[in-house]
């Protein structure tokens, strides 16, 4: 099944994160990820919902959102006209013998070393899902202690803005 | 002055007349604010559930936003299947509800329970009033959602601390909701397109549901079916959407509709269909529904389109006006031969009605009933038998109205529905069909019409089972058990004298008519129970 992402803007208050995602688990449909927050606009938050379906389920989705009040608009942001980014903070174990080797890795991949203890380091990343796969994947011979991400948070390209695109 | 008086103004700025409910702890200040008032009318039920029910009598009688309201807790759950049924059916309602204090939300504490949460698949809109001034904002909000676009239930929810809070009375004369902005006017060039494909079609056919109601456009759905000689089926909600005296009209559609018109939607080669979502039981369940016809889908709620069946001209916006500018814009279709040919299936097919020694034939009696009771009249159905065995055949000409829970089937629905219709109507007739069963499940409302003397007449059919369970376990499961309540039924005349209404039971189905007919002019609350057999089918 295709992935999708969408982009939600949603009225900024209680109760609206849980009628999206209820919405979501009463009609079946799959998401990958959900990340929320609020827009330059305060009274404006903006959700970007990764989603697994065909065009139907896809378009289905879409309506039916729509349909709920608190829903102000939504785009689907294609890969080719968007950027994707997530953020993936990585505890990894990290002796002395192994510290300058991750380190290096950190550096070829601009990630971020952002916390030390005698035996692991914390290394923050950010990317589109491949660089991190990546990234999380060179790490694992070390041993992945724990493992966080914010999910997929995404924009047009260009100065378009969510608020000028057509539905 | 106090929020609750607030509540009360903004429900008389709606013309509010009436509204239903059941008292408790969350909501008494609402409820003195109501006495204080004294212009809307309070109809207490006997259960909350009741309340939405009647609420959505009232609603579908006069066309306007029907009102129910309950306390904290169960009685906000106990509305609950109201509310769903009323989503289902796309009946505008807007339900108060009383909660705990705002300081005390969220511990667990006595009568508390998260309504808006627990509303949330199967509601419009919801709110939880946490701040007293914005009410009446929220209040002329809900009125508008409720009874715009796609009409629907909206749940607000008011702590009883926000009730008694005081506030200036500020409502804007615009509402501004930027995430609901219901389409209204079809787009030109679809119905353009519309126009096109019905030039084109040879055997074109309009399938109606209960959006056509719900936009007031019978008289629309009419004057095109006329104008543009093309045969009208309908939808179980679709029900009065066209009287079956219009020379167009070809039945009813579904699991439980006429063999003919199923066949007819079969054989188009172009579908109309307006305000109806298609579900499983207007399709039969079949994957070959209208497998000849391309699709011309109409309906105000755009996640319609497309969902159940697959469309190739999507129109979104109000049924009545789509169908005047459709009416505008067609010369009469060359389909003689397509109305014969559908004429000729009719023909073919047609159910033949055997009278039993002892027992009424309910089929035979609601055909009958639609020569006794007028043009006026306001029927209500159950869920069941009764509600098929009405459905197939009450006849629906002038202003009647058939009332039933269609998308949800909840039994249970036709008294207190039918309480509505009386209070919302009270010089029409209104007849309230029930089964044994679903009459006990809301048995209670007896109450309700005896304290406010509704002359509402109830007509029972009791066969001594749940008859369409039991027809689906005999046919599905064999004839080895079935869960009857043949042993446990009350004697009902005996029951409803109890409330000092009158009772007769027919047993015969010739009888049936005169029954009727003293029972509706003696202008009080009336059981005519007609004595079924258990083994009378549902189709």
């Amino acid at each position: 099944m295709d992935r999708h992402v969408i982009s939600v803007l949603v009225e900024n208050h209680s109760g609206v994160l849980s009628r999206i995602s209820g919405l979501f688990s009463r009609r079946g449909y799959n998401i990958d990820s959900l990340s929320v927050g609020e827009t330059e606009d305060a009274s404006i938050s903006r959700m970007t919902i990764v989603v697994r379906g065909d065009s139907y389920i896809l378009e289905q989705i879409k309506k039916q959102l729509n349909k709920l009040v608190d829903v102000i608009k939504i785009v689907s942001l294609a890969p080719e006209a968007s950027v994707y980014r997530e953020l993936v903070l990585v505890k990894v174990e990290a002796g002395e013998k192994t510290r300058a080797s991750i380190t290096g890795i950190v550096n070829i991949f601009r990630a971020n070393i952002i916390d030390v203890s005698p035996s692991t380091l914390t290394v923050e990343i950010t990317g589109d899902q491949s660089k991190l796969q990546a990234f999380i994947e060179l790490m694992q011979p070390y041993g992945i202690k724990e493992l966080v991400r914010t999910g997929l948070t995404a924009l047009q390209r260009g100065d378009q803005q969510i608020s000028q695109v057509g539905q | 002055m106090k929020a609750a008086d607030a509540i009360v103004k903004c429900l008389q700025k709606e013309n509010v007349e009436v509204v239903f409910g059941y008292p408790g702890g969350a909501v008494l200040p609402l409820y003195d604010a109501l006495r204080n008032n004294g212009m809307v009318r309070h109809i207490l039920v006997r259960h909350e559930q009741a309340a939405v029910h009647s609420a959505s009598g009232y609603a579908r009688t006069t066309g306007s936003v029907g009102v129910a309201i309950g306390t904290s807790g169960p009685g906000a759950t106990n509305l609950i299947t109201g509310i769903a049924t009323a989503y289902m059916d796309s009946i505008p309602l807007v339900i108060i509800t009383g909660q705990v204090r705002t300081d005390l939300m969220g511990r667990d504490v006595f009568q508390e329970v998260d309504i808006t949460g627990a509303t949330e698949p199967f509601i419009k809109h919801s709110y939880l009033v946490r701040n007293a001034q914005q009410l009446p904002r929220i209040m002329k909000e809900a009125f508008h959602i409720a009874s715009t676009g796609r009409p629907g239930p909206v749940l607000i929810d008011i702590p009883v601390d926000i009730q008694n809070t005081r506030i200036e009375f500020n409502q804007p004369d615009e509402l501004q909701i930027r995430g609901y902005k219901p389409t209204f006017e079809g787009h030109v060039g679809q119905i353009k397109r519309a126009l096109r494909k019905l030039r084109h079609s040879k055997k074109p056919l309009i399938c109606v549901g209960g959006g056509i109601l719900h936009a007031k456009a019978t008289k629309e759905l009419a004057g095109f079916a006329l104008k543009a000689r093309i045969p009208v089926v309908h939808t179980l909600m679709g029900i009065g959407a066209m009287g079956v005296d219009h020379p167009y009209y070809f039945g009813m559609i579904g699991s439980h509709g006429f063999a003919h018109a199923n066949r007819g939607v079969g054989q188009a080669d172009l579908l109309v269909v307006i305000g109806a979502r298609v579900a499983d039981r207007a399709t039969a369940g079949s994957g070959i529904f209208a497998k000849n016809a391309e699709i011309i889908h109409i309906d105000i709620d755009p996640a319609e389109i497309g969902k159940n069946l697959g469309t190739l001209i999507p129109v979104v916006g109000d049924a009545k006006h789509i169908l005047q500018q459709l009416s505008d814009g067609i010369e009469p279709l060359e389909t003689e031969e397509w109305v014969a040919e559908l004429a000729s299936i009719r023909d073919r097919v047609h159910t033949e009605i055997h009278n039993k020694p002892g027992f009424v034939n309910p089929k035979q009696v609601l055909r009958d009933l639609g020569e006794v009771v007028d043009d006026q009249a306001v029927v209500t159905a159950d869920v069941g038998q009764n509600q098929l065995w009405a459905a197939r055949n009450f006849p629906m000409q002038g202003d009647r109205k058939l009332l039933m829970s269609g998308g949800l089937g909840t039994m249970g629905y036709s008294l207190p529905a039918a309480v509505g219709a009386k209070v919302a109507a009270p010089d029409r007739q209104v007849v309230a069909i029930v089964g044994d069963g679903g009459f006990q499940m809301s048995m209670f409302e007896l109450g309700t019409i005896a304290q406010n003397r509704l002359a509402i007449v109830i007509l029972l059919f009791n066969n001594s089972r749940l008859g369409m369970v039991r027809e689906l376990q005999d046919r599905g499961y064999g004839e080895t058990f079935g869960i009857d309540i043949t042993d446990g039924n009350p004697d009902f005349i005996a029951l409803v004298q109890a409330y000092g209404f009158q009772g007769v039971q027919v047993t015969n189905t010739k009888d049936f008519s005169a029954s009727m007919r003293v029972a509706l002019e003696s202008g009080k609350p009336y059981l005519v129970e007609c004595i079924v057999d258990a083994k009378e089918s549902t189709l």
